[in-house]
């Protein structure tokens, strides 16, 4: 019943919201219905309660409406729950035109969301997974920036590509299975032989790739990060992202393993091409959205990279990192939104000297920033150092270049703290006032949680370790 | 045997209230009362009730697919009376002749599903086409609809004449025109001076049919009649006659393809067949400027999915041309509903339309959302079938794909609608006030679509149980 009420909360309370007139009506009723959702995924993480739910769907197709969560779909399930009332707690104040479409599109990107994390069949996987996209679509056209409607565009085609593409690879699959049922234990046991599971691997992969993205398939994402609303962005970058990846854990490795070994060189070097390059962009960005954007390519790239690296200890930090790079992430765009919406720019090039005027800010930036550059003590740290330990005992070179990305990482990142919040005061930050109320408070439990982790990791090492389809 | 004689009998009474009737709604509400007898009467004979039993010796024969086929289009003709019925009545002065006209156009329907010869088959072609040859030219004032009228009716009668001759020569080969298989499998096996007629008959019977389902490259007619024709009776052509054509095609090659087929030589036809329709009617309906045309377009690039169903016949295919021709029809009488209210027919016409009429931008956001295939609506579950029978149906994946990269491509303008009508500024504007039961309306048929999108079951269960 859990898994269902993950589900169900934000599906109902969207549809309520859709029909609330006030805008602020829709905006208190978003929070309370995300927090419902996050004390329901906070239970869920009890290790004794009953977290499976089963129906009848479709059974002239052999789809069932089955959910079920291990500690892979727990840590992200808890990830999607946080991140909902984070956002909006911390853009509480921005104005949206027609808010209640705005908010009830949210809550339905939260249903897509968990569904794609709870479902154990994989039409319904499937079903979820373009769940997630469509009120993207709209959020991103509708309250997007000025280029708005062709960067969503592009971004749409991309990934509606790549889901259709998935599409076939499920339906080749659903037809190999002796019962012809999606459950995922049939998928399982599937033996493929090794040109069939050549040919759907791909049909599976290049949607999760896009959706990561890895390079070369990541064009969408710079202008689509930069162009959303930015509470768009956060659920972009901070919990969708996380969809490709989660995927490949859950779906496309087990299936495949024997063309995962085949093609694993070719996407490892692609994702570490795609992290030096990502990070090589970023230390020229003038722009904090785009910087942000690309240091969450370089993030993703080396996810990806330690994924097909297939080692246990490596598996766990990326398992961890998914869940600390979403919040870091978020708590980066909760900053860049404050300065935005105080300020009115968002270029490195016309700030300066901030920390004089918004110390608390400036402190807690640089929290979130020492946790993007994953040092030790916060939450970045483990899970980098997981990974990055599976990446060495596969092979010593590729680890060794994809560590070029930390240091650049470190380059872009502290580059940006300084340009914002030291030196000299401008003109645009002569009179800037420190961050208050709902936003202060909300990064402050993001720091909190970041520190935390990185003190005491084990809670999230022992999730990692409960994984059983 | 129910549908056949009532919806002959509809259109005589629909004639004759145009005499009696002088209030135009009245007629409007006349052709939905007959409508509803029809429907009802072939619900009757769906579940074993043969209220009206005529002996046809042989030339006809019902089965539960071609009953359901019926209800479908029924309903979907009712959803289109409903929708449209006001347009019908403002398309001209002769309201009722314009529906006793559809009501033949329906018997024409009920032959073709439950055909059991060629001459049956060749009758209800006639009976479908002929009334639509009218209803194109019906707007007499217009030049568009003159011209689209005569190019229908020259087009429509050389492929009558294609059909003819096919079906000449396979009669001149198998002395019958019956479909049995083993007459036409020795025929075409044999190979003797006489074997070569039946091969060379069913290739023209092939021809003519894609003719009638506008299949490339045997298209060119549609986009200028589906233009040129008055909107309210392009909606009816492009939905549910189309979707009766291939209903008829597939009937009549699901039968033979066991005999020459699924053959190498068959299979390659229909592939060349299938992706030339897609790539014309998705590539050129990018370029279209008039949503009107970009329609027409779409229905060739629709017809390109639905042939799937003759490439692979397994038991996908009949769930699929069933599922398909009620998303399909559904959504594209749903578009041109609103179309047809609209001031403008080129997509700017649309801009703003979300503020102007938000109803009218949702629900047609869901029908083109359908057309798109995208989940959780009816058109995900069509596709799916037609896909799915396809790889079923083995060594087809090549196909698949290239399919799914045009239905990519189609998300592409049918998106281009749904930017104008939320994203773009501008003041859209409707030629006559909406009514509420026209919105009400519009509401539970994007509500049937969403519904069959989650639970397909919703209308396959009716069929199977």
């Amino acid at each position: 019943m859990i898994p269902l009420l993950l589900i169900l909360i934000p599906v109902v309370s969207a549809i309520l919201t859709f029909f609330l007139k006030n805008g602020n009506a829709a905006k208190n009723w978003a929070l309370i219905a995300s927090t419902a959702t996050l004390i329901v995924g906070l239970y869920a993480l009890c290790p004794v309660c009953k977290l499976e739910f089963d129906a009848t769907w479709l059974p002239l197709l052999g789809s069932r409406f089955s959910l079920s969560l291990d500690g892979l779909s727990k840590m992200l399930v808890l990830l999607t729950a946080i991140s909902f009332p984070v956002v909006f707690a911390s853009t509480y104040n921005n104005e949206y035109k027609q808010s209640n479409a705005f908010y009830g599109l949210m809550l339905l990107t939260q249903a897509g969301l968990m569904g794609v994390f709870l479902a154990s069949d994989c039409l319904l996987f499937y079903f979820f997974w373009e769940l997630a996209l469509i009120p993207v679509y709209f959020l991103c056209s509708i309250w997007g920036g000025e280029k708005r409607i062709a960067v969503t565009f592009k971004f749409f085609v991309y990934t509606f590509v790549g889901s259709l593409l998935m599409l076939i690879g499920i339906l080749y699959l659903y037809f190999q299975t002796p019962d012809h049922s999606f459950a995922i234990k049939s998928f399982y046991a599937l033996k493929l032989s090794a040109s069939q599971q050549n040919l759907a691997f791909w049909l599976f992969f290049i949607a999760f790739a896009i959706k990561m993205p890895i390079f070369p398939l990541h064009t969408w994402q710079p202008d689509a990060y930069e162009q959303s609303p930015t509470a768009v962005t956060m659920i972009l970058s901070g919990v969708m992202v996380k969809m490709g990846i989660y995927a490949v854990i859950r779906w496309l490795i087990p299936i495949f393993p024997s063309a995962t070994v085949k093609y694993a060189d070719i996407i490892i070097i692609a994702s570490v091409i795609g992290m030096i390059y990502a990070s090589l962009i970023a230390i020229k960005q003038d722009d904090v959205k785009r910087l942000v954007a690309y240091s969450s390519i370089a993030h993703i790239g080396l996810m990806s990279a330690v994924l097909f690296s297939l080692k246990t200890i490596g598996w766990n930090g990326v398992m961890i990192q998914m869940f600390n790079h979403g919040i870091n992430v978020i708590g980066l765009w909760i900053v860049a939104d404050a300065i935005e919406q105080k300020l009115g720019t968002r270029k490195f090039s016309e700030l300066g000297g901030l920390a004089q005027k918004a110390p608390v800010l400036a402190i807690l930036l640089v929290v979130l920033a020492f946790a993007n550059v994953a040092l030790p003590l916060t939450n970045a740290f483990v899970g980098e150092f997981l990974m990055f330990n599976g990446l060495f005992q596969y092979n010593f070179w590729i680890a060794g270049v994809a560590g070029i990305s930390i240091i650049l990482g470190a380059v872009y990142t502290l580059n940006m703290v300084q340009k914002i919040f030291y030196g000299q005061t401008v003109p645009a930050t002569q009179n800037a006032l420190e961050i208050k109320g709902n936003v202060q408070f909300v990064l402050i439990i993001l720091v909190l949680v970041i520190i935390g982790f990185g003190v005491y990791p084990q809670p999230m090492i022992d999730l990692t370790k409960h994984i059983h389809p | 045997m129910n549908a056949i004689i009532l919806s002959a009998l509809c259109g005589v009474v629909m004639m004759f209230s145009g005499i009696l009737l002088k209030n135009k709604s009245a007629i409007k509400y006349v052709a939905i009362a007959a409508l509803l007898v029809l429907i009802i009467g072939n619900l009757f004979q769906f579940y074993g009730i043969y209220t009206i039993d005529i002996d046809s010796k042989g030339l006809l024969s019902f089965d539960r697919t071609g009953l359901f086929f019926n209800t479908i289009i029924f309903v979907a003709t009712l959803a289109y009376f409903i929708l449209s019925g006001s347009d019908i009545e403002r398309a001209g002065p002769d309201v009722a002749e314009y529906f006793a006209l559809i009501f033949f156009v329906l018997c024409g329907v009920t032959i073709l599903t439950s055909f059991n010869g060629l001459l049956m088959f060749f009758i209800g072609i006639e009976i479908l086409s002929i009334p639509l040859y009218i209803l194109t030219g019906s707007d007499k004032k217009n030049l568009k609809s003159n011209e689209a009228s005569l190019k229908y009716f020259l087009m429509g009668s050389f492929s009558t004449g294609i059909l003819l001759m096919g079906i000449t020569l396979i009669y001149g080969a198998t002395g019958s025109f019956g479909l049995q298989s083993t007459t036409i499998k020795s025929a075409v096996t044999g190979f003797s001076s006489a074997g070569i007629l039946a091969p060379v008959g069913l290739v023209l019977l092939f021809i003519s049919m894609c003719f009638k389902v506008s299949a490339a490259p045997f298209h060119f007619w549609a986009p200028d009649v589906y233009d040129g024709a008055p909107s309210v009776f392009t909606s009816f052509m492009a939905t549910i006659v189309k979707a009766a054509g291939f209903f008829a095609f597939i009937k009549l090659f699901a039968a033979k393809s066991e005999d020459f087929g699924p053959g190498p030589a068959w299979k390659l036809i229909l592939f060349v067949i299938i992706v030339a329709t897609l790539f014309i009617g998705n590539i050129t309906a990018v370029f279209q400027q008039s949503v009107k045309r970009m329609l027409a377009y779409s229905s060739i690039a629709q017809a390109g999915f639905m042939l799937f169903a003759l490439y692979s016949t397994n038991d996908f295919t009949k769930d699929g041309i069933l599922l398909y021709t009620a998303a399909y029809s559904f959504a594209t009488i749903g578009i041109f509903s609103i179309l047809t209210k609209m001031e403008d027919y080129s997509l700017d016409g649309f801009n703003g339309l979300s503020k102007s009429q938000p109803v009218l931008a949702f629900t047609n956001t869901v029908f083109f959302l359908s057309l798109s295939g995208i989940p959780l609506t009816a058109g995900f579950f069509a596709k799916y079938y037609m896909l799915a029978s396809a790889i079923k149906g083995g060594g087809s994946l090549s196909l698949v794909i290239i399919a799914v990269l045009f239905a990519a491509v189609s998300v592409y303008y049918y998106f281009k609608v749904i930017q104008a009508m939320y994203f773009k500024e501008g003041v859209a504007a409707t030629n006559t006030p909406i009514t509420g039961n026209f919105k009400v309306a519009l509401i539970v048929l994007a509500a049937i679509i969403v519904i069959l999108g989650i639970y397909p079951t919703a209308l396959l269960g009716f069929y199977y149980f």
